[in-house]
């Protein structure tokens, strides 16, 4: 079975690489909209079993923001940025400031489910291009859906698409430094169908 | 909490009195649980596919509706149960997401669903309760003592089935 064990140590520095440059541009793009410097951490990729990714995000009933975007093109599947709600209030809080001052409970609610979709759309389109661009394979993404709910039941969509395919996922630790709170960990999969999976890994010389 | 086992994802397990199954966070995939109320025997599977026959990667029976609906059986006749007592009660089969595409493989909850409640006829099974489908994750116990089936979700309240 094509699996992303087929990996080795050299293969995943090339991933965390790619990851690395593509949480650069997605840096560069956040900082852009919110006219403010953002820090982020150079990311940590690694292969997770699949039933393990709840436990990084508290469990499986922990209640987690999921923002998924499907990819067409040579790569097929999807990708998704999954963080623990209590950290995306502070992602959104310092994407939007005092934007939202003077708004009604509702007009708050969408204006910040509005800047958590943009900022998983930003986040997955450049670790996206930077994927794209090193294995020259055309990758497009589609307009993010989110869905906040037990981490569970957000997982199992992508473990459904892994079930067909593999039994590990690729796992990228995205880690904002804020300057009030904590920081703040965003976990991106990637999910190729079985033929992408193949490209990838032969675009990488893994197989 | 001590009397309480828990399924994994693609997983299943029996109980008997006065012990309970749950399964946590159910989103697309579907709990299947099943009940004899003669011997107080309760089993729990929470699959993640329709049919294992189009995978080749089909090892885990407890992963598809048709090898776990079986494999359930077989342990809870195991344990005493009769399989003309057993009811069914099934969660779960959500669509997390909002996709307006036509892919299959995004309709997986509903798909699952299909299969879950063609399997249980298929074995004679009753469903004689089903909180399926909708937009949103389930947390779900099934309780060996009355058979009662508890479902709990996050801001769309709770119920015993």
């Amino acid at each position: 079975m094509i699996d992303w064990s087929n990996l080795n140590v050299n293969h995943l520095d090339t991933l965390k690489e790619i990851a690395n440059i593509g949480a650069g541009n997605a840096v560069t793009s956040l900082s852009k909209l919110i006219g403010k410097p953002i820090k982020m951490r150079v990311p940590t990729a690694e292969m997770v079993e699949f039933s393990r990714i709840a436990d990084f995000l508290g469990g499986p009933e922990q209640i987690v923001v999921g923002i998924l975007v499907q990819i067409t093109g040579d790569i097929n599947g999807m990708m998704m940025f999954i963080v623990r709600r209590e950290h995306a209030s502070v992602l959104i809080s310092a994407l939007l400031q005092h934007f939202c001052d003077g708004m009604t409970g509702d007009e708050r609610d969408t204006m910040e489910m509005s800047a958590m979709e943009e900022i998983g759309n930003i986040l997955s389109s450049s670790y996206l291009g930077s994927l794209s661009s090193i294995i020259n394979k055309k990758a497009v993404p589609s307009i993010p859906f989110l869905s906040i709910d037990m981490a569970n039941a957000i997982l199992s969509v992508p473990a459904i698409e892994f079930g067909r395919v593999a039994n590990h996922a690729l796992l990228i630790e995205s880690v904002f430094e804020t300057q009030d709170n904590d920081d703040v960990s965003g976990y991106f999969l990637l999910i190729p169908d079985s033929q992408s999976l193949a490209i990838i890994l032969e675009s990488l010389g893994a197989k | 909490m001590d009397n309480m086992i828990i399924v994994g994802m693609a997983d299943l397990n029996t109980a008997k009195s006065p012990f309970a199954l749950t399964t946590l966070g159910l989103g697309s995939c579907v709990g299947v649980a099943l009940y004899d109320a003669e011997v107080k025997v309760a089993g729990l599977a929470h699959i993640m596919l329709p049919d294992s026959t189009t995978f080749s990667n089909n090892g885990n029976a407890a992963k598809f509706a048709d090898t776990a609906t079986i494999r359930l059986l077989l342990q809870m006749q195991r344990l005493g149960a009769k399989k003309t007592n057993i009811k069914a009660k099934i969660a779960g089969g959500a669509q997390m997401f909002a996709f307006n595409s036509n892919n299959d493989s995004m309709r997986i909850g509903e798909k699952n669903v299909e299969a879950v409640l063609k399997y249980l006829a298929k074995h004679n099974i009753p469903v004689v309760a089903n909180d399926t489908g909708k937009n949103y994750g389930r947390t779900v116990t099934l309780y060996a003592e009355d058979g009662r089936f508890v479902i709990k979700t996050i801001g769309h309240g709770s119920k015993t089935l």
